[in-house]
Protein backbone atom coordinates (compact mmCIF):
# COMPACT_ATOMS: atom_id res chain seq x y z
CA UNK A 1 0.00 0.00 0.00
CA UNK A 2 1.21 3.08 -1.26
CA UNK A 3 -0.16 6.37 0.82
CA UNK A 4 1.96 8.68 -0.79
CA UNK A 5 2.26 10.46 2.75
CA UNK A 6 5.51 12.96 1.17
CA UNK A 7 3.20 14.14 -1.68
CA UNK A 8 2.67 17.43 -1.54
CA UNK A 9 -0.36 19.04 -0.12
CA UNK A 10 -3.02 19.33 -2.63
CA UNK A 11 -6.35 20.22 -2.73
CA UNK A 12 -8.96 18.29 -4.81
CA UNK A 13 -11.04 20.77 -4.91
CA UNK A 14 -14.68 21.95 -5.68
CA UNK A 15 -14.80 25.97 -5.43
CA UNK A 16 -17.30 27.94 -6.55
CA UNK A 17 -18.28 31.67 -7.32
CA UNK A 18 -21.67 32.86 -8.26
CA UNK A 19 -23.02 36.22 -8.84
CA UNK A 20 -26.43 37.70 -7.37
CA UNK A 21 -28.70 40.50 -7.67
CA UNK A 22 -26.18 43.04 -5.33
CA UNK A 23 -23.46 41.21 -4.65
CA UNK A 24 -21.49 36.95 -4.67
CA UNK A 25 -21.67 34.13 -2.81
CA UNK A 26 -18.13 32.10 -2.67
CA UNK A 27 -18.92 28.21 -2.02
CA UNK A 28 -16.06 25.55 -1.37
CA UNK A 29 -16.19 21.85 0.14
CA UNK A 30 -13.05 21.30 3.22
CA UNK A 31 -10.97 18.73 1.87
CA UNK A 32 -7.26 18.41 1.75
CA UNK A 33 -5.63 15.61 0.85
CA UNK A 34 -1.45 14.21 0.65
CA UNK A 35 -1.81 11.10 -1.89
CA UNK A 36 -5.25 9.16 -0.80
CA UNK A 37 -4.99 10.46 2.73
CA UNK A 38 -6.88 13.47 3.92
CA UNK A 39 -4.58 15.46 5.56
CA UNK A 40 -7.14 17.82 6.95
CA UNK A 41 -11.11 17.45 6.67
CA UNK A 42 -11.85 20.96 7.84
CA UNK A 43 -10.04 23.02 5.97
CA UNK A 44 -11.03 26.75 4.68
CA UNK A 45 -10.47 27.53 1.27
CA UNK A 46 -11.74 30.29 1.31
CA UNK A 47 -9.49 33.05 2.69
CA UNK A 48 -9.74 36.76 3.26
CA UNK A 49 -7.57 39.23 1.20
CA UNK A 50 -9.20 42.24 2.36
CA UNK A 51 -12.81 43.51 4.21
CA UNK A 52 -14.41 42.93 1.09
CA UNK A 53 -12.79 40.90 -1.14
CA UNK A 54 -12.00 36.88 -0.55
CA UNK A 55 -10.12 34.00 -3.04
CA UNK A 56 -11.03 30.64 -3.41
CA UNK A 57 -7.91 28.25 -3.33
CA UNK A 58 -7.37 25.33 -5.25
CA UNK A 59 -4.12 23.32 -6.46
CA UNK A 60 -1.27 22.90 -4.29
CA UNK A 61 -2.22 24.06 -1.18
CA UNK A 62 1.25 25.29 -0.92
CA UNK A 63 1.40 26.99 -3.71
CA UNK A 64 -2.55 28.61 -3.06
CA UNK A 65 -1.57 30.04 0.24
CA UNK A 66 1.42 31.97 -0.65
CA UNK A 67 -0.06 33.31 -3.42
CA UNK A 68 -2.71 34.69 -1.33
CA UNK A 69 -0.55 36.11 1.75
CA UNK A 70 1.44 38.10 -0.92
CA UNK A 71 -1.60 39.47 -2.18
CA UNK A 72 -3.16 40.18 0.98
CA UNK A 73 0.14 41.97 1.97
CA UNK A 74 0.45 44.24 -1.74
CA UNK A 75 -3.39 45.09 -0.66
CA UNK A 76 -3.36 46.51 2.84
CA UNK A 77 -0.11 48.11 1.49
CA UNK A 78 -2.33 49.46 -1.52
CA UNK A 79 -5.74 49.80 0.93
CA UNK A 80 -3.31 52.41 3.20
CA UNK A 81 -1.76 54.22 0.39
CA UNK A 82 -5.73 54.93 -1.30
CA UNK A 83 -7.36 55.71 1.90
CA UNK A 84 -10.08 53.63 0.93
CA UNK A 85 -11.30 49.68 -0.09
CA UNK A 86 -9.47 48.45 -2.95
CA UNK A 87 -11.67 47.18 -5.74
CA UNK A 88 -12.27 43.47 -6.64
CA UNK A 89 -10.79 44.23 -10.25
CA UNK A 90 -7.38 45.44 -8.69
CA UNK A 91 -7.17 42.34 -6.17
CA UNK A 92 -8.07 39.97 -8.72
CA UNK A 93 -5.15 41.94 -11.33
CA UNK A 94 -2.95 40.95 -8.26
CA UNK A 95 -3.37 37.51 -7.67
CA UNK A 96 -3.18 37.56 -11.93
CA UNK A 97 0.15 39.09 -11.58
CA UNK A 98 1.85 36.58 -8.87
CA UNK A 99 -0.06 33.64 -10.91
CA UNK A 100 1.41 34.47 -14.15
CA UNK A 101 5.04 35.77 -13.58
CA UNK A 102 5.22 32.46 -11.99
CA UNK A 103 3.49 30.09 -13.93
CA UNK A 104 6.41 27.40 -14.22
CA UNK A 105 6.85 27.56 -10.39
CA UNK A 106 2.99 27.41 -9.34
CA UNK A 107 0.15 25.38 -9.52
CA UNK A 108 -2.56 27.10 -8.10
CA UNK A 109 -6.41 28.00 -9.22
CA UNK A 110 -8.12 30.57 -8.13
CA UNK A 111 -11.43 32.09 -7.36
CA UNK A 112 -11.66 36.24 -6.65
CA UNK A 113 -15.14 37.57 -5.65
CA UNK A 114 -15.84 40.38 -3.52
CA UNK A 115 -17.97 43.59 -3.64
CA UNK A 116 -16.84 47.02 -4.16
CA UNK A 117 -18.73 50.33 -4.62
CA UNK A 118 -17.81 51.07 -8.01
CA UNK A 119 -18.78 48.16 -10.02
CA UNK A 120 -20.91 45.84 -7.12
CA UNK A 121 -20.42 42.17 -6.93
CA UNK A 122 -17.83 40.74 -9.22
CA UNK A 123 -16.44 37.56 -9.79
CA UNK A 124 -12.84 36.48 -11.57
CA UNK A 125 -11.56 33.61 -12.20
CA UNK A 126 -7.91 32.55 -12.48
CA UNK A 127 -7.25 29.79 -13.90
CA UNK A 128 -3.45 27.85 -14.24
CA UNK A 129 -1.72 29.73 -16.74
CA UNK A 130 -2.33 32.86 -15.35
CA UNK A 131 -5.52 34.48 -17.38
CA UNK A 132 -7.98 35.98 -16.10
CA UNK A 133 -11.84 35.88 -16.63
CA UNK A 134 -14.67 38.13 -15.65
CA UNK A 135 -17.40 35.87 -14.97
CA UNK A 136 -21.05 36.03 -13.74
CA UNK A 137 -20.41 32.53 -12.16
CA UNK A 138 -17.24 30.30 -12.06
CA UNK A 139 -16.54 26.95 -10.96
CA UNK A 140 -12.88 25.24 -10.28
CA UNK A 141 -11.46 22.36 -9.03
CA UNK A 142 -11.70 18.55 -9.65
CA UNK A 143 -14.89 18.70 -8.86
CA UNK A 144 -15.97 21.64 -10.94
CA UNK A 145 -16.33 18.88 -14.27
CA UNK A 146 -19.30 17.48 -12.47
CA UNK A 147 -21.15 20.86 -12.05
CA UNK A 148 -21.26 22.44 -15.77
CA UNK A 149 -23.93 20.92 -16.91
CA UNK A 150 -25.92 21.70 -13.75
CA UNK A 151 -25.03 25.52 -13.89
CA UNK A 152 -25.74 25.48 -17.35
CA UNK A 153 -29.33 24.64 -16.32
CA UNK A 154 -30.06 26.22 -12.80
CA UNK A 155 -28.36 29.62 -12.99
CA UNK A 156 -30.20 32.68 -13.46
CA UNK A 157 -29.36 35.61 -14.14
CA UNK A 158 -30.50 38.08 -10.95
CA UNK A 159 -31.16 35.64 -8.21
CA UNK A 160 -31.82 36.56 -4.69
CA UNK A 161 -29.10 36.20 -1.95
CA UNK A 162 -30.94 33.04 -0.89
CA UNK A 163 -31.43 31.48 -4.01
CA UNK A 164 -27.61 32.37 -4.79
CA UNK A 165 -26.41 30.54 -1.34
CA UNK A 166 -28.65 27.34 -2.12
CA UNK A 167 -27.77 27.23 -5.18
CA UNK A 168 -23.90 27.18 -4.21
CA UNK A 169 -24.78 24.49 -1.25
CA UNK A 170 -26.65 22.20 -3.67
CA UNK A 171 -23.98 22.00 -5.82
CA UNK A 172 -20.65 21.88 -3.82
CA UNK A 173 -23.05 19.07 -2.20
CA UNK A 174 -23.51 17.14 -5.65
CA UNK A 175 -20.05 17.64 -6.49
CA UNK A 176 -18.62 16.12 -2.89
CA UNK A 177 -21.07 13.55 -3.83
CA UNK A 178 -19.17 12.51 -7.05
CA UNK A 179 -15.89 13.45 -6.81
CA UNK A 180 -13.67 11.35 -4.67
CA UNK A 181 -11.00 14.31 -3.96
CA UNK A 182 -14.07 16.87 -2.82
CA UNK A 183 -15.32 16.15 0.99
CA UNK A 184 -16.01 17.00 4.21
CA UNK A 185 -18.47 20.25 4.55
CA UNK A 186 -19.70 22.92 2.80
CA UNK A 187 -18.19 26.59 3.50
CA UNK A 188 -19.85 30.02 1.72
CA UNK A 189 -18.81 33.03 2.07
CA UNK A 190 -21.71 35.76 0.91
CA UNK A 191 -20.33 39.42 -0.06
CA UNK A 192 -22.15 42.62 -0.51
CA UNK A 193 -22.72 46.44 0.06
CA UNK A 194 -23.66 44.98 3.80
CA UNK A 195 -20.43 43.24 4.56
CA UNK A 196 -19.38 39.68 4.70
CA UNK A 197 -21.54 36.77 6.16
CA UNK A 198 -19.63 33.67 6.41
CA UNK A 199 -21.97 30.26 6.70
CA UNK A 200 -20.90 26.85 7.54
CA UNK A 201 -23.07 23.33 6.58
CA UNK A 202 -21.67 20.32 8.30
CA UNK A 203 -21.97 16.97 6.46
CA UNK A 204 -24.92 15.51 7.88
CA UNK A 205 -26.67 18.32 7.17
CA UNK A 206 -26.24 18.22 3.42
CA UNK A 207 -28.95 17.09 0.66
CA UNK A 208 -28.92 13.22 -0.22
CA UNK A 209 -28.17 12.27 -3.75
CA UNK A 210 -28.33 9.43 -5.75
CA UNK A 211 -27.70 6.12 -3.68
CA UNK A 212 -26.50 8.09 -0.95
CA UNK A 213 -27.38 6.33 2.57
CA UNK A 214 -28.55 8.62 5.45
CA UNK A 215 -25.92 9.88 8.16
CA UNK A 216 -26.48 7.08 10.95
CA UNK A 217 -24.10 6.91 14.89
CA UNK A 218 -20.68 5.29 14.15
CA UNK A 219 -20.32 2.29 15.64
CA UNK A 220 -17.77 4.19 18.08
CA UNK A 221 -21.09 5.89 19.43
CA UNK A 222 -22.58 2.69 20.16
CA UNK A 223 -19.68 1.21 21.80
CA UNK A 224 -18.51 3.87 23.64
CA UNK A 225 -21.80 6.48 24.43
CA UNK A 226 -21.44 9.72 25.49
CA UNK A 227 -21.48 9.71 29.20
CA UNK A 228 -18.51 6.97 29.12
CA UNK A 229 -16.58 8.92 27.35
CA UNK B 1 14.66 47.02 -34.07
CA UNK B 2 14.39 43.49 -33.10
CA UNK B 3 16.04 42.56 -29.63
CA UNK B 4 18.66 39.83 -30.40
CA UNK B 5 17.63 36.81 -27.81
CA UNK B 6 20.34 37.01 -25.31
CA UNK B 7 20.40 35.16 -22.39
CA UNK B 8 19.85 37.24 -18.96
CA UNK B 9 21.09 35.28 -15.76
CA UNK B 10 18.72 36.28 -13.23
CA UNK B 11 19.17 38.77 -10.92
CA UNK B 12 19.30 36.98 -7.15
CA UNK B 13 16.66 34.66 -5.81
CA UNK B 14 16.92 31.01 -5.88
CA UNK B 15 18.18 28.38 -8.35
CA UNK B 16 16.36 25.55 -8.94
CA UNK B 17 18.60 24.29 -11.67
CA UNK B 18 20.22 21.56 -9.61
CA UNK B 19 17.67 20.37 -8.34
CA UNK B 20 15.84 19.80 -12.02
CA UNK B 21 18.82 18.13 -12.59
CA UNK B 22 18.98 15.74 -9.66
CA UNK B 23 15.45 14.90 -10.68
CA UNK B 24 15.81 14.22 -13.63
CA UNK B 25 19.00 11.87 -13.13
CA UNK B 26 16.44 10.21 -10.73
CA UNK B 27 14.20 9.48 -13.54
CA UNK B 28 16.87 8.37 -15.57
CA UNK B 29 17.34 5.35 -12.73
CA UNK B 30 20.33 7.15 -10.43
CA UNK B 31 20.55 6.29 -7.64
CA UNK B 32 20.90 9.63 -4.89
CA UNK B 33 22.63 9.01 -1.69
CA UNK B 34 20.48 8.89 1.17
CA UNK B 35 22.77 8.69 3.83
CA UNK B 36 21.31 11.05 5.81
CA UNK B 37 18.50 9.91 8.97
CA UNK B 38 15.34 10.13 7.78
CA UNK B 39 13.34 9.16 11.08
CA UNK B 40 9.93 7.30 10.52
CA UNK B 41 8.04 9.21 13.38
CA UNK B 42 4.82 9.71 15.35
CA UNK B 43 4.33 13.32 16.37
CA UNK B 44 0.99 14.74 17.84
CA UNK B 45 -0.60 18.09 19.08
CA UNK B 46 -4.06 19.04 20.54
CA UNK B 47 -5.61 21.93 21.98
CA UNK B 48 -7.00 20.99 25.64
CA UNK B 49 -8.61 24.03 28.18
CA UNK B 50 -6.06 25.91 28.96
CA UNK B 51 -3.46 25.31 26.36
CA UNK B 52 -1.76 23.24 23.96
CA UNK B 53 0.05 19.59 24.29
CA UNK B 54 2.63 18.12 22.16
CA UNK B 55 3.99 14.69 21.86
CA UNK B 56 6.26 12.49 20.31
CA UNK B 57 7.97 9.33 20.10
CA UNK B 58 11.94 8.70 20.65
CA UNK B 59 12.64 6.52 17.46
CA UNK B 60 15.24 7.54 15.31
CA UNK B 61 15.53 5.16 11.70
CA UNK B 62 18.34 5.09 9.45
CA UNK B 63 16.69 2.58 6.68
CA UNK B 64 16.01 -0.48 8.39
CA UNK B 65 18.19 0.60 11.65
CA UNK B 66 17.19 1.90 14.91
CA UNK B 67 20.14 4.94 15.16
CA UNK B 68 19.04 6.08 18.28
CA UNK B 69 16.64 4.57 20.96
CA UNK B 70 15.65 7.55 22.93
CA UNK B 71 16.22 10.90 21.07
CA UNK B 72 14.43 14.13 21.19
CA UNK B 73 12.02 15.13 18.57
CA UNK B 74 9.94 18.14 20.59
CA UNK B 75 12.23 21.15 20.13
CA UNK B 76 12.15 24.27 21.83
CA UNK B 77 11.42 27.51 19.49
CA UNK B 78 10.57 29.85 22.18
CA UNK B 79 9.39 30.31 26.16
CA UNK B 80 5.94 29.85 24.88
CA UNK B 81 6.09 27.54 21.99
CA UNK B 82 7.64 24.40 20.81
CA UNK B 83 7.76 22.24 17.66
CA UNK B 84 7.63 18.63 17.19
CA UNK B 85 9.58 17.48 14.08
CA UNK B 86 9.51 14.86 11.61
CA UNK B 87 11.33 13.79 8.24
CA UNK B 88 14.85 14.45 7.28
CA UNK B 89 16.16 14.67 11.25
CA UNK B 90 18.92 17.12 10.50
CA UNK B 91 16.12 19.22 8.27
CA UNK B 92 13.99 19.38 11.12
CA UNK B 93 16.83 20.55 13.97
CA UNK B 94 18.22 22.61 11.57
CA UNK B 95 15.26 24.37 10.35
CA UNK B 96 13.55 24.62 14.46
CA UNK B 97 16.93 26.10 15.37
CA UNK B 98 16.98 29.26 12.89
CA UNK B 99 13.85 30.16 13.00
CA UNK B 100 14.12 29.93 17.22
CA UNK B 101 17.12 32.20 16.67
CA UNK B 102 15.38 34.65 14.52
CA UNK B 103 12.21 34.82 17.79
CA UNK B 104 14.86 35.33 19.96
CA UNK B 105 16.31 38.48 18.05
CA UNK B 106 12.42 39.34 17.37
CA UNK B 107 12.11 39.44 21.36
CA UNK B 108 15.07 41.49 21.95
CA UNK B 109 13.93 44.15 19.46
CA UNK B 110 10.27 44.41 20.14
CA UNK B 111 10.47 43.56 23.84
CA UNK B 112 7.24 41.29 23.41
CA UNK B 113 6.23 37.76 23.66
CA UNK B 114 6.74 35.83 20.34
CA UNK B 115 3.41 34.66 18.78
CA UNK B 116 2.88 31.00 16.95
CA UNK B 117 1.99 33.35 14.29
CA UNK B 118 5.28 34.68 13.73
CA UNK B 119 7.22 30.97 14.16
CA UNK B 120 4.22 29.86 11.53
CA UNK B 121 5.07 32.16 9.07
CA UNK B 122 9.00 32.01 9.08
CA UNK B 123 8.92 28.42 9.06
CA UNK B 124 6.37 28.54 6.14
CA UNK B 125 8.13 30.89 4.16
CA UNK B 126 12.19 28.93 4.43
CA UNK B 127 10.22 25.52 3.74
CA UNK B 128 8.51 27.03 0.68
CA UNK B 129 11.53 29.02 -0.45
CA UNK B 130 13.08 24.98 -0.55
CA UNK B 131 10.08 23.74 -2.52
CA UNK B 132 9.83 20.47 -0.38
CA UNK B 133 13.56 19.85 -0.39
CA UNK B 134 13.77 20.48 2.96
CA UNK B 135 11.79 17.95 4.73
CA UNK B 136 10.42 18.78 7.68
CA UNK B 137 6.85 18.16 8.61
CA UNK B 138 6.17 19.57 11.53
CA UNK B 139 3.89 20.45 14.23
CA UNK B 140 4.21 23.68 15.48
CA UNK B 141 2.23 24.37 19.17
CA UNK B 142 2.02 27.71 22.31
CA UNK B 143 0.47 29.75 23.89
CA UNK B 144 0.95 33.40 23.42
CA UNK B 145 -1.00 37.00 24.26
CA UNK B 146 -3.78 35.66 21.70
CA UNK B 147 -4.56 32.49 23.35
CA UNK B 148 -3.54 28.77 22.45
CA UNK B 149 -2.83 27.83 18.73
CA UNK B 150 -1.58 24.33 17.13
CA UNK B 151 -0.84 24.27 13.01
CA UNK B 152 1.00 21.68 10.85
CA UNK B 153 3.50 22.75 8.72
CA UNK B 154 4.40 20.26 5.30
CA UNK B 155 7.67 20.40 3.69
CA UNK B 156 6.47 22.22 0.92
CA UNK B 157 5.25 25.05 3.03
CA UNK B 158 1.12 25.16 3.15
CA UNK B 159 0.14 25.12 6.79
CA UNK B 160 -3.12 24.14 8.33
CA UNK B 161 -4.96 25.00 12.12
CA UNK B 162 -6.54 22.63 13.90
CA UNK B 163 -7.51 21.23 16.80
CA UNK B 164 -5.65 18.59 16.69
CA UNK B 165 -3.04 17.26 14.66
CA UNK B 166 -0.29 14.00 13.82
CA UNK B 167 2.47 13.77 11.61
CA UNK B 168 4.63 11.48 10.14
CA UNK B 169 4.99 7.97 9.29
CA UNK B 170 2.67 7.26 12.19
CA UNK B 171 -0.19 9.98 12.03
CA UNK B 172 -2.75 7.48 10.28
CA UNK B 173 -2.51 5.12 13.70
CA UNK B 174 -2.03 8.33 16.55
CA UNK B 175 -5.27 10.26 14.41
CA UNK B 176 -7.23 7.02 14.24
CA UNK B 177 -6.93 7.80 18.61
CA UNK B 178 -7.89 11.51 18.03
CA UNK B 179 -10.65 10.99 15.88
CA UNK B 180 -12.32 8.46 18.05
CA UNK B 181 -11.52 10.46 21.25
CA UNK B 182 -10.76 13.66 20.71
CA UNK B 183 -13.30 16.34 22.67
CA UNK B 184 -13.44 20.12 23.06
CA UNK B 185 -12.38 21.20 26.55
CA UNK B 186 -10.38 18.28 27.79
CA UNK B 187 -8.74 18.46 31.05
CA UNK B 188 -4.98 18.47 31.71
CA UNK B 189 -4.76 15.13 32.43
CA UNK B 190 -7.10 13.62 29.75
CA UNK B 191 -5.18 15.34 27.58
CA UNK B 192 -1.66 13.89 28.45
CA UNK B 193 -3.77 10.74 28.50
CA UNK B 194 -4.72 10.83 24.95
CA UNK B 195 -1.92 12.00 23.14
CA UNK B 196 -0.11 9.73 25.16
CA UNK B 197 -2.47 7.02 23.88
CA UNK B 198 -2.03 8.57 19.98
CA UNK B 199 1.78 8.41 20.55
CA UNK B 200 1.58 4.80 21.82
CA UNK B 201 -0.20 3.47 18.93
CA UNK B 202 1.84 5.02 16.94
CA UNK B 203 4.69 3.18 18.77
CA UNK B 204 3.38 0.12 18.75
CA UNK B 205 1.36 -0.21 14.90
CA UNK B 206 3.94 2.01 13.23
CA UNK B 207 7.67 0.08 12.23
CA UNK B 208 9.48 3.84 12.37
CA UNK B 209 8.06 4.23 15.67
CA UNK B 210 9.14 3.33 18.58
CA UNK B 211 10.59 3.53 22.65
CA UNK B 212 9.03 5.93 24.48
CA UNK B 213 6.59 9.12 24.56
CA UNK B 214 7.99 12.92 25.54
CA UNK B 215 5.26 15.04 26.06
CA UNK B 216 5.41 19.11 26.25
CA UNK B 217 2.21 20.86 28.05
CA UNK B 218 2.27 24.50 27.51
CA UNK B 219 -0.44 26.87 29.20
CA UNK B 220 -0.82 30.67 29.97
CA UNK B 221 2.94 31.82 31.41
CA UNK B 222 3.57 28.40 32.10
CA UNK B 223 5.73 25.19 30.15
CA UNK B 224 6.44 21.16 31.56
CA UNK B 225 8.63 19.30 29.36
CA UNK B 226 8.16 15.77 30.15
CA UNK B 227 10.49 13.98 28.48
CA UNK B 228 9.79 9.97 28.82
CA UNK B 229 6.92 10.64 30.31
CA UNK B 230 5.96 7.18 29.63
CA UNK B 231 8.36 3.75 28.94
CA UNK B 232 6.27 1.33 27.42
CA UNK B 233 9.08 -0.45 25.97
CA UNK B 234 11.98 -1.14 28.60
CA UNK B 235 15.05 -3.42 28.66
CA UNK B 236 13.37 -6.85 29.34
CA UNK B 237 17.41 -8.60 29.47
CA UNK B 238 18.85 -6.64 32.32
CA UNK B 239 20.52 -9.32 34.66
CA UNK B 240 19.80 -8.50 38.08
CA UNK B 241 23.19 -10.02 38.97
CA UNK B 242 24.79 -7.30 36.87
CA UNK B 243 27.55 -7.42 34.41
CA UNK B 244 30.50 -7.93 36.36
CA UNK B 245 33.64 -10.23 34.41
CA UNK B 246 36.10 -11.97 36.70
CA UNK B 247 39.96 -11.31 35.60
CA UNK B 248 41.21 -14.29 33.27
CA UNK B 249 37.31 -14.84 32.09
CA UNK B 250 38.52 -14.56 28.70
CA UNK B 251 41.42 -16.82 27.31
CA UNK B 252 44.79 -14.92 26.48
CA UNK B 253 45.84 -16.36 23.16
CA UNK B 254 49.52 -14.43 22.42
CA UNK B 255 50.75 -11.50 24.03
CA UNK B 256 53.08 -8.23 22.82
CA UNK B 257 54.43 -5.38 25.00
CA UNK B 258 55.87 -2.72 22.64
CA UNK B 259 57.90 -0.56 25.02
CA UNK B 260 57.12 3.31 24.52
CA UNK B 261 59.92 5.30 23.29
CA UNK B 262 61.03 8.61 24.36
CA UNK B 263 60.30 10.67 21.63
CA UNK B 264 60.37 14.53 22.87
CA UNK B 265 63.53 15.52 24.90
CA UNK B 266 62.94 18.64 26.98
CA UNK B 267 65.13 20.75 27.40
CA UNK B 268 65.03 22.83 30.42
CA UNK B 269 66.45 26.72 30.24
CA UNK B 270 66.19 29.52 27.12
CA UNK B 271 64.45 33.19 27.86
CA UNK B 272 61.19 33.08 29.46
CA UNK B 273 58.55 34.64 26.93
CA UNK B 274 57.35 37.96 27.20
CA UNK B 275 54.08 39.18 29.51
Amino acid sequence: MDLHLDAPHSMGTTIIGVTYNGGVVLGADSRTSTGVYVANRASDKITELTDNVYLCRSGSAADSQIVSDYVRYFLHQHIIQLGQPATVKVAANLVRLLSYNNKNMLQAGLIVGGWDKYEGGKIYSVPLGGTILEQPFTLGGSGSSYLYGFFDQAWREGMSKDEAEELVVKAVSLAIARDGASGGVVRTVTINSEGVSRKFHSGDSLPLWHEELEPQNSLLDTLMPEDSQ
Amino acid sequence: MTKAAIHVPPKGGFSFDLCRRNEMLAQNGLKPPCSFKKTGTTIVGLIFQDGVILGADTRATEGPIVADKNCEKIHYMAPNIYCCGAGTAADTEAVTDMVSSQLQLHRYHTGRESRVVTALSLLKSHLFNYQGHVSAALVLGGVDVTGPHLHTIYPHGSTDTLPFATMGSGSLAAMAVFESKYKEGLTRDEGIQLVSEAICSGIFNDLGSGSNVDVCVITKGHKEYLRNHQQPNPRTYVSSKGYSFVKGHTEVLTTKITPLKEKVEVIEGGDAMEE
